[in-house]
């Protein structure tokens, strides 16, 4: 027989999920191959770049003036009449305050993933899963630049993000409706006139039914510029770039600039998945879904989920037991630690996708001369609930 | 059917992700679409750049 290599884990996908998982993986003493399709970790970008700082320290991320390109003061999210209502970063959630650059800062956690010790090879996909007699997935089917070859595994990271494939080749059901879809597209423009203290929401039908536009200065004179429209909105195939001209056409600040890149993606809105492991098997990032449903940013609990996941695997590889059982040890702690908020997020998201724009601003004129300091879907209905008791009442039900 | 215009395919995955039977991969820079196929439509809506068609027959 030919000789097989193995590893306690396969990790498919260096984006930061793939990466802190490798990392942290490899940091508890498991043997570690991190495998990445593209011959370049973090490129082409897919990602509208914006983390908040608040979350960094406890995925063990050190702030590197490499990868910031520019920094906001908080949020600001405008009604369809155009009504105003900001909010300081510390309270916006996971995704405001510091703009990254997003290829660089994949590299930065790849490279920590490397120097704990993973082996990462690039222009490497991974093409199928191995299962052992019982069922228990045993590795992964690999095309690469050497030839198409096997990799044994304890145990394999799904980290391959919204298309992800791993999942379902291993039994996890990981298909999402289409009102749980986000068609996205985003320019990064220049020579712009962006407002350089704050991340921009828009909402409305105009602009993106079941959706937002946003603006995130990565500059002066620069930002990322995109629109996500949520699946079952689109009518015609190409409205996302179709939203997003038409908006940049109607915004004075806008229009004359230039785009220098083009990204482009699906995002998942969904509510968290049932499952995310099997024997020898489990999901991180945006392939377990564990993405924000309200704002689509995906990079804070893709990390914070990465983390639980090294740490079990590093544990499940100094047991020698990989089983669904062990691995239960990831799924409930990354549940304990986002479930709630996931799923309370992915409600508001229903119930916000189906708001008229008269509604829509009903509540942000409220929210703009309330004193509310706080970007939380609590904090938001409470402050709603004292002037529209109605609008309220249908989600706090469920809530 | 369905078609790819390879010169506007971004190759961003948003088709892969929403397929519901698992009949397309993005291997980097190709896109690939499988016999089982259900003809559904949804990949043709969820790209954001309008590069996928349905095709008759």
């Amino acid at each position: 027989m030919i000789y097989m290599e193995e590893f306690d884990v396969v990790v498919v996908g260096a984006g930061p999920a793939g990466s802190i998982t490798a990392k942290y993986a490899a940091m508890g003493g498991a043997s570690v191959l991190m495998l990445e399709k593209r011959q370049e970790v973090g490129s082409p970008v897919r990602c509208g770049e914006g983390i908040a700082r608040k979350w960094i320290d406890e995925v063990g991320i050190k702030l590197d003036k490499r990868w910031i390109a520019h920094e906001v003061k908080g949020a600001k999210i405008v009604s369809p009449d155009g009504t105003e209502f900001r909010i300081d970063e510390e309270y916006a959630g996971s995704e405001v305050g510091t703009m990254i650059e997003r290829d660089i800062f994949d590299k930065a956690l790849a490279e920590d993933a490397v120097k704990a010790g993973a082996e990462l090879r690039l222009k490497s996909a991974v093409r199928g899963l191995l299962f052992d007699d019982s069922g228990k997935v045993s590795g992964v089917r690999v095309e690469s630049l050497e030839g198409t070859y096997e990799v044994k595994a304890g145990a394999v990271v799904g980290a391959d993000g919204f298309e992800s494939q791993v999942g379902r080749w291993g039994g996890i059901d990981t298909t999402i409706k289409p009102n749980d879809i986000t068609s996205a597209i985003q320019y990064r423009m220049v020579d712009i006139v962006p407002d350089p203290d704050y991340a921009e929401f828009f909402l409305g039908t105009t602009w993106a039914p079941g959706g937002y536009v946003w603006i995130f200065p990565k500059s002066e004179t620069s930002a990322n510029v995109g629109v996500g429209i949520l699946l079952s909105n689109v009518k015609e195939p190409g409205d996302a770039k179709k939203y997003l001209d038409r908006f940049i056409q109607n915004r004075p600040g806008l229009k004359k600039g230039r785009i220098i890149e083009i990204v482009s993606g699906g995002v998942p809105v969904s509510a968290p998945l049932d499952e995310t492991v099997k024997d020898g098997l489990l999901l991180v990032g945006d392939a377990a879904r564990q993405t924000n449903p309200l704002t689509g940013g995906g990079i804070a609990n893709g990390c914070i989920a990465g983390k639980i996941a090294g740490e079990t695997l590093a544990a499940a590889a100094k047991e020698g037991d990989f089983s669904r059982q062990f691995l239960m040890r990831y799924e409930n702690g990354w549940r304990d630690r986002l479930e709630e908020e996931l799923y309370r997020d992915w409600m508001a998201k229903e119930k916000l996708v189906g708001l008229d724009d008269d509604t829509l601003n009903k509540m942000i004129h409220v929210l703009s001369e309330s004193d509310i300091d706080e970007l939380s879907v609590y904090r938001i209905l409470e402050e709603i609930k004292k002037r529209y008791p109605e609008l309220v009442k249908e989600i706090e039900d469920l809530l | 059917m369905i078609r790819i215009d390879v010169s506007k395919c971004m190759h961003c995955g948003a088709c892969v992700g929403t397929c519901p039977v698992n009949a397309m991969f993005l291997n980097d820079a190709t896109l690939e679409i499988y016999d089982n196929c259900i003809d559904c439509g949804l990949c043709v809506r969820v790209c954001p750049v309008a590069a996928l068609t349905m095709i008759k027959g």
